[in-house]
């Protein structure tokens, strides 16, 4: 045996990284799905981001009637308030987004924390940590955030914890699973054989591995962590002084939008979420799609089985 | 699932009406059993829970397993519809989108089952109000001013007013059953033996139907299982936009009157209802994969 040590993390360093990034740019550019969902979702953040600059009017200022039809100056019309929509849609972006965002940070922190720990190191610590999760998992998540944030009270800081300490687990259980498999690879083993600590092999060796996986996962969870504020919103227990996309079609429905015929002031905002939520699921899907060699091949699909009538041009997927 | 018992502001609450009295407060306390302390009230909680008493609710003095019995028998056919709904046209446009992989008929399904999957449930009720008004009933069970209505009348009158709600639902499930189905047939359609059936030649159809449905139907039916015991909780949003009188109804309500037995309750059905349909796809599982004899 050579007398050649070297630092265990040194070698395995560049690698993954490299392809962790290359990963999620490949996925972009190889599926038309992940790219409408990329490009929908640059340019929403580019909207909410550029709200102070582009925003056509103050988002205080009352510009017209109540419920003003749309016009030339307001493409969207007004709303109860006589609030100009693009402004109100604009800002209530951001407050949606930085609440999406957020919360999907605090449940990634503790499902990834989880995940990591109770698939590296099995046993006992996995048990104890799977039923917690199980039991976060049996409790319906929409009721409980309804009770938590109603004796809370409203507030943004508040709803971003409530929706992030409820999205955890499935996450948990999915990095759980990956890294189980993970942790019995050669390369994780001669890492301990070298002995790395454990610390070092989760963050250095298996954390990359699973890093793909952990990503496709934060972006669905923003989906959801969005719808979920849309949610609270509706239900009267979002924060009264930030408006979110929630609050928007909150205050439309409460106002009576519909029975005034006022359909722009209730529309635009529930399409601004949708979209929202389908680019994150697109985006989301094909990562998923494509960390899963088994949907490559499929032997009846129409097209696939017409142009090829054996197994696959990508012999290595089989 | 009873850690809720912590009852905290509850009291406060109940003696916050005007001119309530420090002797009313007390009365009104110990009629409670709020004057013990929250360690003696769980144990009576779940003495009473072994007994089948859920306790009495705080906002109208009713007892709970009333209050939750009517909420429930309200809801259940309003979501049993749509759900049926999503779980029919679903599956079929799910192995559709997988069989046709690729095409354009794929692209179509995928997109109008993910477009309704993105949509918030309640906007989507929302603009199916705007769409139906003066077709259908937008609010509410039934017709309250139908005076003495004949049995079928009533029934019919019901199932109009279901129609939007469960639509609505109905919807959001059915673009999450048609991507879960399709993506399970993915999976399946890349098996071997899927080849080795292709290659013995036979039909198309019979493949689907035989040998990738049936082996795809355990992935769908657990996790159609799982969200089975989320749309009871789910159908929170659809009964505030349709004014259901259900189950997601009342936990709203209870939450704002801080009705806690009432709450209890309510967590107490929805999670074994969670934990019931858990039960259910384990032993579907049997039914479905006779390989599983255990």
């Amino acid at each position: 045996m050579s007398v050649v040590v070297h630092e265990p993390g040194a070698v395995s360093d560049p690698l993954p990284v490299r392809s962790r990034g290359g990963f999620i740019w490949r996925t972009i550019r190889h599926r038309p799905s992940a790219a409408i969902g990329a490009l929908l979702l640059g340019l929403i953040i580019l909207c909410a981001l550029l709200a102070p600059w582009i925003a056509p009017y103050g988002l205080h200022e009352q510009v017209g009637p109540p419920f003003g039809p749309p016009s030339r100056a307001h493409p969207l019309g007004l709303d109860d308030g006589g609030i100009d929509m693009v402004t109100l849609l604009m800002w209530g972006l951001r407050i949606s987004l930085i609440v999406g965002f957020a919360a999907t940070l605090v449940s990634m922190l503790i499902g990834g924390t989880v995940g990591l720990v109770a698939g590296y190191f099995g046993g006992k610590t996995d048990g104890i940590l799977m039923r917690i999760t199980d039991y976060f998992l049996v409790i319906p998540d929409v009721p409980l955030m309804i009770v938590v944030a109603a004796i809370w009270g409203p507030s943004l800081f508040h709803i971003i914890i409530v929706i992030g300490i409820l999205l955890w687990t499935g996450t948990a259980r999915v990095i759980r699973a990956q890294v189980k498999s993970v942790r019995e690879r050669v390369y994780v083993k001669r890492a301990r054989a070298l002995g790395a600590g454990h610390g070092r092999i989760i963050l250095r060796h298996v954390l990359p591995q699973v890093a793909p996986l952990l990503i496709a996962n934060t972006v669905l969870t923003i989906a959801v962590a969005v719808f979920d504020e849309t949610a609270l919103a509706f239900l009267g227990l979002g924060d009264p002084s930030r408006i979110s996309l929630g609050k928007v079609i909150e205050n439309a429905f409460q106002r009576a939008a519909i029975s005034s015929g006022a359909w722009w002031a209730i529309v635009p905002p529930g399409v601004l979420v949708a979209l929202l939520i389908l680019s994150c699921s697109l985006i989301g899907q094909s990562l998923e799609d494509a960390l899963n060699p088994r949907l490559r091949v499929a032997h009846l699909s129409a097209r696939t089985f017409r142009l090829r009538p054996l197994v696959g041009r990508d012999k290595a997927a089989v | 699932m009873l850690f809720r018992l912590a009852p905290g502001s509850a009291v406060s609450n109940l003696s916050r009406v005007p001119h309530a009295t420090p002797e009313t407060r007390a009365a009104l306390k110990e009629q409670f059993g709020l004057d013990k302390s929250r360690g003696e009230q769980y144990v009576i909680y779940l003495k009473q829970l072994a007994h089948g008493n859920l306790g009495i609710s705080f906002a109208n003095s009713q007892p709970v397993r009333e209050n939750l019995r009517t909420a429930i028998l309200n809801t259940l056919p309003m979501v049993a519809l749509g759900t049926l709904f999503a779980i029919i046209f679903g599956t079929l446009t799910g192995v559709i989108a997988a069989w046709r992989r690729g095409t354009a008929l794929e692209s179509g399904t995928v997109t109008s089952a993910l477009a309704f999957y993105s949509m918030p449930t309640h906007w989507l009720g929302l603009m199916l109000v705007i769409l139906f008004t003066g077709i259908l009933p937008t609010g509410g069970m039934s017709d309250e001013f139908l005076i003495d209505p004949s049995w079928w009348t009533h029934f019919k009158d019901v199932l109009s007013h279901m129609i939007l709600p469960s639509l609505t639902l109905g919807l959001v499930l059915f673009g999450e059953y048609t991507l879960i189905v399709r993506s399970a047939m993915l999976e399946t359609l890349g098996e071997d033996y899927i080849l080795t059936a292709r290659a013995k030649g036979l039909r198309p159809w019979a493949i689907v139907r035989k040998h990738a449905l049936r082996n795809a139907l355990l992935p769908i039916a657990t996790l159609v299982a799982l969200s089975l015991g989320y749309i009871v909780a789910g159908a929170i949003l659809v009964e505030t936009v349709f004014s259901w009188p259900g189950v997601g109804r009342a936990v709203y309500d209870a939450v704002l009157a801080r009705d806690y037995p009432m709450l209890q309750g309510a967590f107490l059905f929805l999670t074994v209802s969670v934990v019931f349909f858990n039960l259910l796809a384990d032993l579907l599982y049997f039914k479905l994969d006779p390989r599983i004899t255990e």
